[in-house]
């Protein structure tokens, strides 16, 4: 009686245990891009930038170089890395607070100038980290604990929906939006995942991949809830789909 | 034909109860345990083996990287 592994926990994750509540999609997230970058085999050139963010401590779950950015800059980090050590794959892994808050100026001009560089941007709607604040991707009428009746597009304006501002720009190499709510969705994002990476590694541009996630402990849902949530509601807000492809011939 | 044909090992002090991969297995395979681990939840564990077709759909939505699969080799004579 011989078994053979046919799924086990990719190589580029520490294996420590994550800090995230139970639920939380960034756990996915975090195995999809070790997966990957296992595949690709760059496990020993890859240099990651953690956010500010639940995120914070990302860089002991995987078994990578890397740094911690200030608030909101990783993609400015990310580009001085890259620009110092062309041979090296450098991702960024950010939340809505930090990218699409005190990150956008920094997101849209590493994007403009079409740096070489990965940005996984998780968008849940809200602040996590700091216990369920409005994000700037945050639906209208949502509750958080700083728009207790519901997100009014007269107060707090509407959601920044992040990626369609990316598309129109001209540095971007691969962009998509994606979610991690089913077995299929999550294979399909690690696809995505993969050709934001090639995009880099090719010399082609920019890759950004938005993935929507849950934060069932801010959202007061049950794990499963908070994915039915997202599906009736987010999705709605933030069509899927891919906005950018100059990948080509990827598998 | 009683061998068993897949191996679903669940890292039980790692699981945080989030049931993610009891709703998505399409063979109820998993289940709660009744028990709880050393962080105060009830983990999931493996119920009914037999049904398991190795999809991989419990790995591919743990959040927390607890589920490995392992299939059984055709032994050739």
């Amino acid at each position: 009686m011989i078994y053979t592994e046919r799924f086990k926990a990719p190589q580029s994750l520490s294996g420590k245990e994550f800090s995230y509540c139970p639920g939380c999609h960034h756990g996915i997230v975090h195995r999809l891009i070790a997966e990957v970058i296992d595949e690709l085999d760059i496990q020993g050139k890859t240099i990651m930038v953690a956010p500010v963010g639940c995120a914070v401590f990302a860089n002991d779950f995987f078994e990578l170089d890397g740094t911690i950015a200030a608030h909101g800059r990783a993609p400015a980090v990310a580009t001085g890395i890259k620009r110092a050590r062309p041979e090296n794959v450098v991702f960024t892994y950010q939340g809505d607070g930090d990218l699409a808050a005190i990150g956008t100026a920094e997101i849209i001009h590493a994007a403009n100038r079409g740096e070489k560089i990965t940005t996984i941007f998780i968008n849940n709607a809200i602040y996590g980290m700091t216990g369920g604040q409005m994000a700037p991707t945050t639906l209208l009428g949502m509750k958080t604990t700083t728009t207790p009746y519901g997100r009014s597009e007269k107060n707090e304006g509407y959601p920044l929906r992040v990626s369609e501002i990316l598309k129109e720009i001209r540095g971007v190499a691969f962009l998509s939006r994606t979610k991690v709510t089913t077995p299929q969705d999550v294979i399909r994002t690690k696809k995505q995942i993969k050709k934001a990476f090639l995009a880099q590694i090719e010399g082609l541009g920019y890759g950004l991949v938005e993935v929507l996630s849950t934060c069932p402990t801010n959202w007061g849902l049950t794990p499963i809830e908070s994915m039915q949530w997202l599906e009736e509601n987010m999705v709605k807000e933030f069509p899927i789909g891919v906005f950018v492809d100059k990948v080509d011939k990827v598998k | 034909m009683d061998k068993q044909k897949f191996i679903v090992s669940i890292d039980e002090d790692r699981c945080k109860g989030c049931s993610l991969c009891i709703e998505v297995c399409p063979k109820e395979v998993l289940e709660f345990s009744k028990k709880y681990n050393e962080k105060g939840y009830h983990y999931a564990k493996v119920s009914k083996i037999e049904n398991c077709i190795g999809c991989g759909f419990c790995y591919q939505m743990c959040p927390d990287v607890c589920i490995s699969v392992k299939v059984l080799e055709k032994i050739k004579s």
